[in-house]
């Protein structure tokens, strides 16, 4: 087997170590963390180990994936989102080492999970780089961001924690709902990811010719039936669903469909766990997280930022700026991108300002983190496939 | 007005919460609070009383964190209001964008256009919004850097019971502090790196104090670096030129004041080869199609030693060879050369054969070079071609009949000819494009035949100087060393002390309390004083 | 009493130094648009060039006299129109305007052939690399600089001169008094 051909292996090895290690951690949620003087049970124990060869397993990929294409694994959606999977990974390693919490393990490996699922939804052969990407700050630039992004992810983890602990689920509020929204955002993205492989392994092709923007023919390939089609489509691929609308053009109707499908196969996927539960999910996933506490999960969101903001900020703002500056012949240049971290840093500043002098613990600090990773998320995925502007190279 | 003084003697500034000596409460809020509040210590971050002239007023609403996260929020806000649609700097520069964001985007972009979204970052509020923040940075800083510099400076080592009641780490118990117990206590803390005072029996452990200057630090960095932004509008910091170059060409360096020169010794594009590059990109190549590998130009650059007036001759002398890529910038003199840009095949030179329409003989060729054309070229035998008309960019014909071009580009020239030849010695004309001839003076027995074309690649090079750039580094690194000193540590203290038969444990950290509470733990251990617990718990 | 003094003057001084930057920023921002671009009144920057028959012209050998400094194309439009009236005025205010036509980047079969075509006898210097223009930030063609006898910009006309009559009120405006 080639180089390239074990990389991928061990990305499955991982996948599949990740996922065992979740159930290890589902395991080992009696014991509540070092606060109360409580060791690590056998669960928590094998949870970790796995977790790590898991690691180990990951890195093993991006290693020789880096051997096989002579650059950095991260210079498409695929590579990059795989990397930010790995880190978040990688950063809940780190917290669980500070504060041995299974139950982190048993939140933070499914969204690592769901991550990288959603990255193989991406073409992932490797491809050369382009004049721009040619720099050994590429490695620095993105894998130092990814890091940051990865550590201030568990504060994500953390946060919802927090909030499926703690929020009231015997009454319907507000706040209810706003978590809800979140299950349901993620839910959506497993919707997502189950359609995209779905019609890829029935391998659908639809081939539409639509004008574009610029008033010019193009060709479009859409790999789901399309809902909406392109902007004055014709459908060349016979036998196919013809699209319900068309849409104008400077809307891509490709990924405008994608979203649509995600949108209500998250529906159906929710209201069928509602129904089939008769229990909202952030309220069937209140038993797993009944032995932390509060504080302790206060205290490691808190922490994920105070750790995982420098690193952004140094990856996302700073490497960035000097790569910039000789790639692109400025430092700043408003593109999205680089606003959208821009943004990033700004929300998480204003996280630790509130905290630090408005006092915003507990509850509120959690909803934070859930809003800061939200930005991360936007940022990782319509920044990229929907606003267009000079990182869109997927 | 002015001073609070305290129980314990010590004189404190107006304002201030917790005594900077000995800790007690010193207003009626903070006694009645069962946990202290101790950001900033207590101390007197912003006096209330001095809010009678505007200038305070000013101050005082620039000091508020309140404030500085409502500007932080507000940029945030608007600033990704202006990633809705292309910055206008973004879009095609051929289209006016008044009616671009219309035409592409529709009412809405025409909305986006009208209230100014499109140039959003160099708009007069969101830099006035940025220079608020500024401002806040400074003032904010100033004013709680110094009363929690003091605060910490003033620290005493014996507090008051009722400061250390109210700390989040507390326990009492009845008992009696020995020396011998103070001194294990004191190894022991050492050994974790604590500073350790002694007075009057009363223990003060403390350690990582620098960390708390960590926030002053980084916005120390911020400043710089926003003040070195502010710089580049300073005449001669910054330099932003893009130059256009054919292959072949020498022009002047934009941006110099004529001091250097650039020669283009050739543009290189490559793109990814399948068979050529490694095998593991075959099946990138194969789903994108073509990938570029290389954008190159090969520039000399030459200073002009004849630098006396524009238009003047120049005399260059060599300074470097360098060939600018991507990613590879040419250096000099505080001057970086970038490859932006290029244009492949622009026309250069094209070659005509002189023919006789009915037998399709030809007579001789002639090259005309599109950027330097001559009057007329001698074919030998009494066969000469005269160029009367030259229309690089030919765009149809006038009222009057003249042949017109719509720029001086050569993007479909056009020629005027006068044939001349023994049989035709008055001439006859011919207006001859590339894949067209026409005869505006009556139909001719000879023809100008097209033959061949010469291309040639123009490149744009992006010259930038930027005399800012030590300064925004210098904010950045200094940014970087405030946020890591402010985020990888914590400040904690340790007080111990008896008073009346009873001993008083109580410890502080700015964060990771888990971390204190361990700390405190292992070092209590194997002592008689009790290990402080933690009251906030849920 | 004295400390509160102090601290007033103290807040005052701060606030005013960054009241001061924040004003310079956001002038420096209103008019980031023409910072570096030539205005009337400014002194019109000296250069040399080369004419069709191979004479230099210096622009600060005309002092003294009004200069009509123009730049153009053989391709655009609005150049031809103005040609015609530019030649009969510098007949007319010989020696006391001159016309110096800047042609920006052409070939000289191109420019001697448009003079010839038109008649043109006031010299035209070539700008083969542009420079000029680049001095005077020129975009885009045709743009007259009316530079007075002593060396500064009366006007800056950018566009084409239709009427005989504009082309004269601006010699009138660079005529030297005496």
């Amino acid at each position: 087997m080639d180089l390239a051909g074990i990389s991928s292996t061990l990305l499955e090895a991982a996948f599949f170590f990740y996922l065992m290690a979740t159930f290890l951690f589902g395991g080992a949620i009696r014991q509540k963390g070092l606060r109360d003087g409580e060791g690590l049970n056998r669960w928590g124990k094998l949870g970790i180990i796995v977790t790590l060869i898991g690691f180990a397993a990951q890195l093993g990929y991006f290693f020789t994936r880096w051997a096989a294409a002579g650059h950095a694994p991260v210079s498409n959606l695929f590579e990059f989102t795989t990397f930010f999977g790995m880190m978040i990974v990688g950063a809940f390693i780190l917290i669980f080492f500070i504060y041995k919490t299974a139950v982190l393990g048993l939140f933070a490996l499914p969204v690592a999970l769901i991550i990288i699922a959603y990255a193989s939804m991406f073409p992932s052969e490797i491809s050369p780089l382009i004049p721009a990407l040619q720099s050994h700050w590429l490695a620095i630039h993105v894998t130092t961001a990814a890091a940051g992004q990865g550590i201030l992810g568990i504060s994500f983890i953390a946060g919802m924690i927090y909030l499926v602990k703690n929020i009231d689920q015997s009454v319907s509020t507000k706040k209810t709902k706003w978590l809800e929204a979140v299950m349901f955002f993620i839910v959506s993205v497993v919707a997502f990811i189950l359609i995209t492989s779905g019609f890829s392994l029935a391998d659908y092709k639809a081939e539409f010719e639509y004008i574009d923007k610029e008033d010019a023919a193009a060709k479009q390939e859409f790999t789901i039936p399309a809902l909406v089609g392109p902007h004055e489509g014709t459908l060349l691929t016979e036998g196919k669903m013809e699209p319900l609308a068309d849409m104008p053009a400077f809307i891509n109707a490709k990924k405008l469909n994608t979203v649509l499908w995600s949108l209500i196969g998250g529906v159906i996927l929710y209201v069928l766990i509602r129904v089939l539960t008769r229990k909202r999910v952030a309220a069937l996933l209140q038993p797993f997280v009944r032995n932390v506490s509060s504080d302790l999960l206060d205290e490691i969101g808190y922490r994920s930022v105070l750790i995982g903001f420098p690193v952004f900020t140094l990856g996302a703002l700073i490497f960035a700026m000097i790569w910039a500056q000789i790639a692109w012949t400025r430092f700043w240049g408003w593109d999205p991108k680089e606003v959208w971290a821009l943004i990033t840093f700004l929300f998480y500043a204003a996280f630790l300002h509130l905290r630090l002098s408005r006092g915003w613990h507990g509850e509120k600090s959690a909803w934070l983190a859930v809003v800061g990773f939200g930005i991360i998320m936007f940022n990782l995925v319509a920044v990229n496939l929907v606003i267009a502007g000079l990182h869109s190279y997927a | 007005m002015g001073k609070v003084k305290c129980e314990c003697g010590h004189v404190n500034p107006n304002g201030t919460v917790l005594c900077e000596s000995c800790g007690r409460a010193l207003t009626e809020k903070a006694k009645k609070e069962k946990l202290a509040d101790m950001r900033y210590e207590g101390s007197a971050r912003r006096s209330q009383t001095y809010n009678k002239t505007i200038i305070d007023k000013v101050w005082n609403f620039f000091s508020s964190v309140k404030v500085g996260i409502w500007i932080i929020v507000l940029l945030l806000v608007a600033a990704s209001f202006g990633t809705i649609l292309p910055q206008e700097f973004y879009i095609p520069s051929n289209v006016p964008a008044e009616t671009y964001y219309e035409d592409v985007y529709g009412t809405f972009g025409k909305i986006y256009y009208m209230i100014g979204f499109h140039d959003l970052y160099n708009s007069v509020w969101f830099s006035a919004l940025i220079a608020a923040l500024g401002v806040s940075l400074v003032i904010a800083s100033l004013d709680r850097f110094v009363p929690l510099y003091r605060a910490l400076k003033n620290q005493r080592v014996e507090r008051h019971e009722s400061f250390m009641k109210k700390q989040r780490l507390f326990a009492e118990q009845k008992g009696a502090l020995h020396d011998s117990e103070i001194e294990r206590v004191k190894e022991e803390l050492a050994k974790k790196r604590y500073k350790v005072r002694v007075e009057n029996g009363a223990l003060l452990a403390e350690k990582n104090r620098f960390t708390r200057w960590g926030p002053y630090v980084n916005h120390v960095g911020l400043i710089i670096f926003l003040f070195g932004a502010l710089l580049r509008s300073v005449p001669g910091m910054y330099i932003d030129e893009l130059l256009w170059i054919r292959e072949g060409e020498t022009l002047q360096v934009p941006g110099t004041n004529g001091a250097y020169y650039m020669k283009n010794n050739g543009f290189t594009l490559e793109n990814y080869e399948a068979g050529e590059d490694p095998e593991v990109f075959n099946e990138a190549i194969d789903r994108v199609g073509t990938v570029a590998k290389n954008y190159q130009t090969d520039a000399v650059l030459y200073r002009d030693e004849n630098n006396e007036l524009p238009g003047a001759k120049p005399d260059l002398a060599k300074v470097q060879e360098d060939s600018i890529q991507v990613n590879q910038p040419m250096k000099f003199d505080n001057f970086a050369v970038y490859q932006t840009s290029f244009r492949q095949n622009e026309m250069k030179a094209m070659q005509f054969a002189l023919t006789n329409k009915e037998t399709g003989e030809e007579f001789g060729e002639i090259t005309i070079d599109l950027f330097d054309q001559e009057k007329s070229y001698e074919l030998g035998n009494g066969y000469k071609v005269e160029l009367r008309g030259f229309y690089p960019d030919f765009d149809g014909f006038s009222e009057s009949g003249e042949p017109i071009s719509k720029s001086p580009l050569p993007n479909n020239p056009a020629f005027l000819f006068n044939m001349i030849t023994p049989e035709t010695p008055e001439g006859e004309m011919s207006f001859a494009q590339i894949q067209n001839t026409m005869e505006p003076l009556g139909e001719t027995k000879y023809k100008m035949a097209f033959k061949n074309l010469e291309t040639r690649d123009v490149s744009a090079l992006t010259i930038r100087k930027d005399l800012t750039l030590p300064i925004l580094a210098a904010g950045g690194i200094i940014f970087m060393i405030g946020v890591i000193q402010g985020s990888y540590w914590n400040h904690r203290r340790l007080w111990i002390r008896e008073k009346d038969g009873q001993i008083y444990v109580a410890g502080h950290t700015n964060k990771n309390w888990h971390g204190l509470k361990r700390e405190i733990g292992s070092v209590l251990d194997q002592t008689f004083i009790p290990v402080p617990e933690d009251r906030q718990k849920d | 009493m004295e400390k509160k003094k102090k601290r007033f003057y103290m807040r005052t001084a701060i606030l005013a130094v960054l009241a001061g930057l924040v004003v310079y920023a956001l002038y420096t921002n209103v008019t980031k648009e023409s910072r570096g671009t030539l205005e009337a009144g400014d002194k019109a920057p000296d250069f040399v060039l080369t004419d069709l028959n191979g004479e230099t012209h210096q622009l600060s050998d005309y002092e003294g006299k009004g200069v009509f400094l123009n730049f153009w194309g053989t391709w655009c439009e609005p150049c031809k129109k103005e040609m015609p009236h530019m030649e009969k005025l510098a007949a007319e205010y010989e020696g006391e305007v001159e016309i110096l036509a800047v042609n920006v980047g052409e070939s000289e079969f191109q420019v001697n052939n448009f003079a010839e075509q038109y008649g043109l006898t006031f010299p035209i210097g070539l700008d083969s690399g542009k420079e000029v223009m680049d001095t005077y930030g020129v975009d885009p063609l045709p743009t007259t600089f009316m530079i007075k006898p002593d060396g500064t910009i009366e006007q800056i006309v950018i566009g084409g001169l239709v009427q005989e009559e504009q082309v004269r009120a601006l010699f009138e405006r660079v005529r030297p008094s005496s």
